[in-house]
């Protein structure tokens, strides 16, 4: 297990982050790991070098709710994450619609 | 009236990109409004090879990601793997590769200075600073065998040792880069052709640079003193050094800071040496690695993450690279905001800009 990780369920994603927000975290970044047949992001977060991770389980076909309101320059990690893994993330501010990476294969990691 | 608003695509093909990168420039008249960037014109799921190489072999792909940072690649993915498997490297192999990532951080910030020479016009000044990059690239070679991708690293420490009498001959020829940048320090901080290209332009400050996520050189010229060398992860600890920083949050604070992480590089290269413990370089492993861990490490163009999560196999179930560059793109969009299109191709550079990294 990683250390400093809160595992949290999907519903209750966007408290968590402004949570972080409000306790002056900064984006460090997204990631998706394919857990069979299911997802794992893992969200990490860092107030100078004190890192802390929030990781939420999502299974295909879910939407997952974008934090950018929250993080605007978390576009990037959010539009990688729809183009390599094929997870529906709903509500990015710079949505790339599928286009961020021009991958010959729809999402080549998922 | 009012300014009539285009759109002027920059890139992916442009004389300051050697890599693909593209952004459209909200303008009116010659003023950027917005920049939308675009990467993913290269991208080569190097992270997705995880899950078909020996984790072993994977520190020869960790390296290739990028031809520039490639020491720093193979040492942020052997890292992570050495701590899911408890793994502590022997001293004299944490003081080797501490001194190849310095040497590596001097090579990446001269090039540097030499394409930001060449990117305000100053072709003289970019061949100057570029011959110094090849003395640290001899260096590397006489240390490694390799210029760009040395092939040196291996879990449980190096693939070979570096002899004592080759590091006592790198001295000389570190006074002689130190000397050889100090004459071009002048060009680019006091030159006054160079400084209204480089004062005042691109502005980012502090509470910015915090809040988009902002990495390295270009988060340190905005007044923010993080540096992740100085967790102590390799021989860092052991190192005694500073946070460089700068006030100025413009370009001339970019160059700056830089300027002086190469002074600072060859003074920890210095202290390696003179520290050099004397003992093995290789501690043997056994079975394969079962965990998740993440390694953060400072990059010549800012910190870096490298995350690995492996389920006792052979093959590793994913290893993610979060490189400064990806980092850095939402802050280039907002330094961008408000500049004279003129001043993009500089502004751009000022980020040291690494595709291939991006693009893993």
């Amino acid at each position: 297990m990683l250390e400093n990780t809160e595992e949290i369920e999907l519903i209750g994603l966007l408290n968590k982050i402004k949570e972080m927000k409000t306790d002056g975290s900064r984006i460090v970044q997204i990631c998706a790991t394919k857990i069979g047949s299911s997802y794992e992001l893992l969200y990490t977060f860092g107030i100078d070098y004190d890192i802390k991770h929030v990781k939420v389980k999502t299974e295909p076909g879910e939407h997952v709710p974008s934090i950018t309101d929250i993080f605007p320059a978390a576009y990037l990690y959010e539009n990688e994450i729809h183009d390599l893994f094929g997870i529906a993330i709903d509500g990015i501010n710079h949505d790339y619609k599928g286009k961020l990476y021009r991958t010959p294969v729809e999402a080549p990691f998922g | 009236m009012a300014a009539k608003r285009s759109v002027i695509p920059f890139g992916p093909q442009h004389p300051v990109l050697p890599e693909p990168i593209h952004i459209d420039l909200v303008t009116e008249d010659e003023k950027v409004i917005e920049a939308i960037p675009s990467i993913g014109f290269v991208h080569r799921g190097l992270e997705h090879l995880v899950t078909k190489k020996d984790f072993g072999e994977m520190v020869y792909v960790a390296e290739r990601i990028c031809g520039i940072c490639s020491f720093g690649h193979g040492y942020g993915y052997v890292d992570a793997i050495e701590h899911i498997m408890n793994i502590e490297p022997t001293n004299r192999a944490k003081y080797i590769r501490t001194l190849l990532f310095e040497l590596s951080r001097m090579h990446s910030h001269i090039l540097w200075l030499g394409l930001m020479a060449d990117a305000f016009g100053f072709e003289s000044l970019f061949m100057e600073t570029w011959k110094y990059r090849e003395k640290v690239l001899d260096m590397l070679e006489a240390a490694t065998g390799g210029r760009v991708i040395f092939s040196i690293m291996r879990i449980g420490g190096l693939r070979k040792d570096v002899p004592d009498e080759v590091l006592q001959g790198f001295l000389p020829g570190l006074d002689e880069i130190e000397e050889g940048i100090k004459a071009c320090e002048k060009a680019f901080l006091s030159d006054p052709a160079v400084l209204s290209r480089l004062k005042g332009v691109g502005y980012l400050s502090k509470e910015d640079a915090i809040d988009l996520g902002c990495e390295g050189p270009f988060l340190r010229a905005s007044g923010v003193a993080r540096d992740n060398r100085t967790s102590g992860y390799a021989a860092y600890g052991d190192m005694d050094f500073e946070v460089i920083t700068s006030d100025d949050g413009d370009s001339y604070g970019r160059c700056y800071v830089r300027i002086q992480e190469i002074y600072q590089s060859a003074g920890i290269v210095r202290q390696c040496i003179e520290k050099m413990p004397k003992e093995g370089i290789y501690v043997p492993i056994k079975g394969f690695p079962n965990g998740e861990y993440m390694t953060i490490i400072e990059q010549p163009r800012g910190g870096a993450c490298y995350y690995v999560h492996a389920s006792g196999k052979k093959f590793i179930e994913r290893m993610r690279v979060r490189t400064p560059t990806f980092a850095n793109i939402p802050a280039l969009a907002k330094t961008l905001q408000g500049c004279d299109v003129a001043d993009v191709p500089i502004l751009v550079v000022t980020i040291d800009p690494c595709i291939s990294c991006t693009e893993r």
